[in-house]
């Protein structure tokens, strides 16, 4: 802090020194002081209409609202004197006149502001004795439950909508007592993180529909996670009660995530429990029959004694699980295991060339962005939110690849990546002060080595790339991809892993196949095949298998994920596994017992500490590796691909566990009803 | 008394041309190009030296207000006038724009040079189309005659005018709100700061006036601001347009001196109360927001903002609403506190439960069914609106309920006792 931003204010007679920048709110909040608030959140702008944080300002005659009030060197506030309190006793009976005393049958019973604030700052009895008001309920899609008549107005959804989810669908309609919240059509906001107006709210107006009525809040266990929906990793918080996860929030990191989270992972929950491989399963003739532990173990060792097998890494594996199998295969030889299932080119195993460099934080500074072949708005809510702050202050997003409909008007460039080079956008970079490029896999799959060089050569022209900074980023919609790639889990083959492995496949150097929970399984190159299917999910990688084998699901076990700027964190098990599923590396262990080789790993720990131990970089969670590579490349710039396929069609539909989950049909239901809007460039 | 030659508003009941022909014969549009050569500083010094207040309701000095622009920032400065008039009892500036609309137009000329806002836009109530559409006719013959568009009155300032219409929303006659409206929102009240003098209309400086406050500006130049001052008393100079309706036998709006005794205004000019002034229960002087007055007070009381404001009441917009004792003074209220439920924006909590809260209770009030308790709770309730919200709407919707309780208590109690 500027030591001339500093001015020096009094709170109930106490000085304290603060930025003149804040608000009264927030330097009360400095000086200790607890201001009730409902309509305020840091997140969103200012409404200042709750009028709940009135307090007194010396030589001003009427209680001020804190929230809005810039503070002025000398003021002195008082948040306690009588004067202040009636206000606010004032204010919470307007509040409650209206609103129902349906808190036993209200699901934000036990969590609600109103309820807590009333407490501290409410009358003890009503004095109203007229009718109460009554307001129907709107439908809000099959995610958010509404019941209106509890809603005080405080427009946190309102401003959500507008500012955060970016599509302003949601506004208040009607005067006075009349005022109501309301989607206008009667239908779900079209936004990827509308959950979070059940956050949101500080009432039970907006609540979650899958979560009705299931439990109290003083009922949960609480286990930290993370997001393993995208590449992003959300920092999430699972309740539970016993052995079954009842809802997901999100947990706050600013670095990250702020306060949001995606739908998919808030609800898709409903799937942990639907469509799970409960124990092994054979393959007789065409059918899966079930089978045990020791037969099927059995089977895989005589089959393993006498092929090559090469392993398949998913897109939500997580690293230990990455690391043993990696130990595993190397028992028959290097070069076994391909997480790159999607084709994805990098660089000589170059993290640079796979990463997220400039960091998920720093995008919202950025004052030019241009997204090649990559739509943030399905593949990473999070960082097209982030985009959206950018828009929102006025800066230009330029976008390669399909004209897609995001949130905001890009300007849109065409399909060719030597719109690039185009000399107006070159202009506009190098007025630009902080420009960032984000590559999605729709282009990194179908890039040669010799388009990632160029992309690198072009940013470092144009000093996206400095001493200082690396802008040009590589966005993954799967959690696993980054730290899989970071030990190694892939061929030295740099571009088109996959058509490199069924030459492989074909000329027989390989013969049997392990999957991971990896859909690639079902792939026809590999049709003849004997294929091990380790999953969670009957879903088609199962279904194409001759052993599936259960394994758990990450809420169900201790792992580790990396997320796409490279930030290891750590998600934590909140249950027992379902039916016999078995962690990964057990099985692994099990396996090498059997076939006499080494075995390193007794604990999970063993596996943690390998994995630290093997890594090559400075490894500490929750902080962004510093990969401290130099980039060098000749300086030709000569651009060969064009080709542009998108990972993920469906939002709701994008991973095993989303597609199995009865939220996110309806969720899909919902939207292929919604007209496509436009899409509108600038 | 106001002297014949001291009128301001010489066709304000519309007895004369009110477009440019007759507008020039009464003198209007005569010296603008002279008025236009002085400095805009110096324009603003004199209106601030004639002492004008706002005659909008608040009565903000007009001149300090204008001197609260930025200047020289390179920004667009506005000027928006406010004929958004809604107030229930007041009628003046739709006489004004139905029959002199070019005093109102000379004075957006001037007083947009005055801020240096180069363009001015007035809100007209949805309501008032006839004097729309005489404002929009006016606003044509003064381009066509240059007297305002590019180059206006050859003076080399570039003057545009716009008429908006309002959607007939009381709450669009405050400030804030009707930027918002003009800007295409919903009206509601912005938060304050920042003042509209530096983040108004879409983000840029911006005065907001009333109809009369710039429709004076003119002739306050062309007479010189000592003229003005002399008329009234100190700090509540010039003249005023007063609106008399209700138990009167003349309903009606005329120019006055500001200061005149409410008696006199309504004895001479509005026929005197219906059944005598014996007859007088208590009078409203500033439109429905303001206390009302019992008849003792009425008797001295000078209409002027500091006489009024003195007196527990307001001059507001100078609305005066009699009530005589042929009819309830609490169905009055009643009826107003129904208007200000119907006209909360609903934006912040106490005005939006508040005010529907007050109006059940005026409700059972008026039937006689209130305890003195809930009498207490009443008047308690109108104390929690008053200056917790946004805009000063809540207060306005709290003062006339207010009044009525201070003035006739045992009246109002006496109800209950019959009613057992």
């Amino acid at each position: 802090m500027n030591d001339e931003n500093l001015i020096t204010i009094k709170v109930n007679q106490k000085e304290v020194e603060v930025n003149k920048n804040l608000t009264v709110m927030q330097a009360c909040e400095i000086a200790g002081e607890e201001i009730p608030r409902f309509c305020y959140h840091d997140k969103l702008s200012i409404a200042g209409n709750c009028r709940m944080c009135l307090v007194e300002v010396e030589k001003v005659p009427k209680l001020m609202s804190s929230c809005d009030m810039p503070l002025m060197e000398g003021m002195s506030i008082i948040t306690n004197s009588e004067k202040v309190k009636s206000g606010r006793k004032g204010v919470m009976e307007f509040l409650l006149i209206n609103h129902p005393l349906d808190c036993p049958i209200c699901d934000q019973g036990g969590e609600c502001d109103l309820q807590d604030q009333a407490m501290y700052y409410g009358f003890d009895k009503s004095r109203f004795s007229e009718n109460k008001r009554a307001v129907e309920n709107k439908n809000m899609g099959p995610l958010v439950n509404t019941i209106m008549t509890r809603c005080i107005h405080c427009t946190r959804c309102v401003r959500f909508a507008s500012e955060v989810a970016g599509v302003p669908e949601i506004g208040m309609l009607g005067r006075g007592e009349n005022a109501e919240i309301t989607t206008y059509l009667e239908k779900s906001i079209t936004s990827e993180l509308s959950g979070n107006v059940i956050d949101l709210c500080p009432v039970g107006a907006l609540t979650s529909k899958p979560y009705k009525f299931k439990a109290r809040p003083w009922e949960l266990k609480r286990t930290d996670s993370i997001d393993i929906f995208d590449g992003v990793g959300s920092n999430i918080r699972i309740d539970s009660r016993a052995e079954e996860i009842l809802r997901i929030t999100p947990r706050v990191n600013e670095d990250i995530n702020e306060e949001w989270i995606t739908d998919k992972v808030r609800f898709n929950y409903d799937a942990y429990y639907n469509q799970r491989i409960d124990k092994p399963y054979i393959k007789k003739g065409s059918k899966l029959l079930a089978s045990n532990w020791d037969e099927s173990l059995d089977i895989l060792k005589n089959k393993l004694k006498k092929s090559s097998p090469f392993a398949l890494v998913g897109p939500q594996t997580d690293l230990e699980t990455g690391y043993a199998v990696s130990k595993f295969m190397s028992n028959f030889g290097s070069d076994r295991v391909e997480v790159r299932t999607d084709n994805q080119t990098i660089l000589n195993n170059n993290p640079f060339s796979y990463i997220f460099n400039s960091s998920i934080l720093n995008v919202e500074e950025s004052d030019l962005i241009i997204l090649i072949g990559v739509n943030p708005k399905i593949e990473a809510p999070i960082i097209n939110y982030k985009i959206l702050k950018s828009y929102n202050k006025g800066n230009d997003i330029y976008n390669i690849g399909d004209n897609i409909n995001l949130n905001y008007p890009t300007n849109y460039l065409g399909k060719d990546i030597n719109s690039l080079q185009d000399q107006k956008l070159i202009e506009k970079i190098k007025k630009s002060k902080y420009p960032i490029i984000i590559v999605g896999s729709a282009y990194s799959t179908h890039a040669t080595p010799e388009d990632l060089k160029s992309l690198f050569v072009f940013s470092k022209n144009y000093n996206l790339i400095t001493e200082s900074k690396n802008n040009l980023n590589f966005l993954t919609p799967y959690a696993s991809r980054v730290g899989q790639l970071l030990i190694g889990n892939t061929q030295s083959q740099e571009f088109e892993p996959m058509n490199f492995l069924e030459s492989k496949f074909k000329d027989g150097s390989y013969d049997l196949l392990l999957s991971f929970n990896s859909e690639e399984i079902s792939n026809p190159i590999f049709k003849d095949i004997f294929k091990v299917y380790f999953g969670h999910h009957g879903d088609l990688g199962a279904m194409s298998a001759d052993l599936v084998l259960p394994t758990p699901l990450y809420t169900e076990k201790n792992s580790t994920f990396i997320n796409t700027e490279g930030r290891p964190q750590e998600a934590f098990k909140c249950h027992n596994t379902i039916g016999q599923a078995k962690e990964e590396w057990t099985i692994l262990k099990k396996l090498s017992e059997l076939m006499d080789y080494r075995n390193d790993f007794n604990s999970f720990n063993d596996v943690r500490s390998g994995l630290l131990k093997d890594f090559k970089f400075n490894f500490e969670f929750n902080s962004i590796i510093d990969f401290n590579l130099v980039i060098n490349f000749d300086d030709t710039i000569k651009f060969k691909s064009s080709t542009f396929n998108y990972p993920i069609n469906n939002f709701y539909f994008s991973d095993v566990v989303s597609k199995n989950s009865k939220i996110m049909a309806k969720c899909v239901e919902e939207n292929t009803n919604i007209k496509q809007e436009k899409v509108v460039n600038r | 008394m106001l002297n014949k030659e001291d009128k301001i508003f010489t066709n304000l009941h519309g007895f004369e041309d009110p477009f440019l022909k007759g507008a020039l014969n009464r003198g209007v549009w005569s010296t603008t190009k002279e008025i236009l050569k002085k400095e805009p500083n110096e324009i603003i010094e004199l209106v601030k030296s004639s002492q004008l207040r706002g005659r909008g309701g608040a009565g903000f000095p007009t001149g300090l207000k204008w001197s609260f622009m930025p200047k020289d920032t390179g920004k667009q400065h506005y000027l928006v006038v406010n004929a958004d008039e809604s107030e229930p009892g007041t009628c003046k500036d739709r006489e004004m724009i139905r029959n002199d609309p070019h005093m109102l137009i000379e004075g957006c000329l001037i007083s947009s040079y005055a801020i240096q806002a180069s363009k001015c836009y007035i809100y007209i109530r949805g309501e008032y189309f006839f004097e729309y559409q005489q404002l929009e006719k006016a606003i044509k013959e003064a381009y066509e005659k240059n007297l305002i568009g590019k180059n206006a009155c050859g003076s080399s300032f570039d003057f545009d005018l716009y008429v908006h219409r309002g959607a007939g929303a009381y709450i669009c006659g405050e400030e804030t709100a009707l930027l918002e409206s003009l800007e295409g929102k919903k009206g509601q009240p912005r938060l304050k700061p920042p003042f509209p003098a530096g983040a108004g209309l879409y983000g840029m400086p911006t005065t907001i006036n009333n109809v009369e406050s710039i429709a004076v500006v003119p002739t306050i130049l062309r007479k010189g601001p000592d003229w003005f001052k002399a008329l009234g008393s100190e700090n509540n100079t010039g003249t005023k347009v007063y609106c008399i309706s209700g138990n009167v036998n003349n309903p009606c709006t005329i120019e006055e001196e500001m200061g005149i005794p409410l008696k006199e205004l309504i004895e001479k000019y509005a026929g005197g109360v219906q059944g005598g002034w014996e007859n007088l229960l208590a009078i409203i002087p500033g439109g429905s927001s303001t206390p009302l007055l019992p008849k003792n007070i009425c008797e001295t009381v000078k209409m002027n903002f500091d006489d009024l404001k003195a007196n527990g009441s307001g001059l507001g917009t100078a609305g005066i609403i009699v009530v005589s004792k042929d009819f309830d003074v609490a169905e009055v209220i009643e009826r107003f506190s129904h208007f200000y439920k119907h006209e909360s924006c609903g934006q912040c909590t106490p005005c939006r439960e508040g005010t529907g809260w007050m109006h059940r209770m005026m409700q059972k009030l008026i039937k006689g069914d209130i305890s003195p308790e809930q009498l207490e709770l009443l008047e308690n309730v109108t104390k929690q609106i008053e200056g917790h919200t946004i805009c000063a709407f809540g207060d306005a919707a709290a003062w006339p309920i207010q009044g009525l309780i201070k003035n006739f208590k045992t009246e109002l109690l006496s109800r209950y006792k019959e009613n057992r």
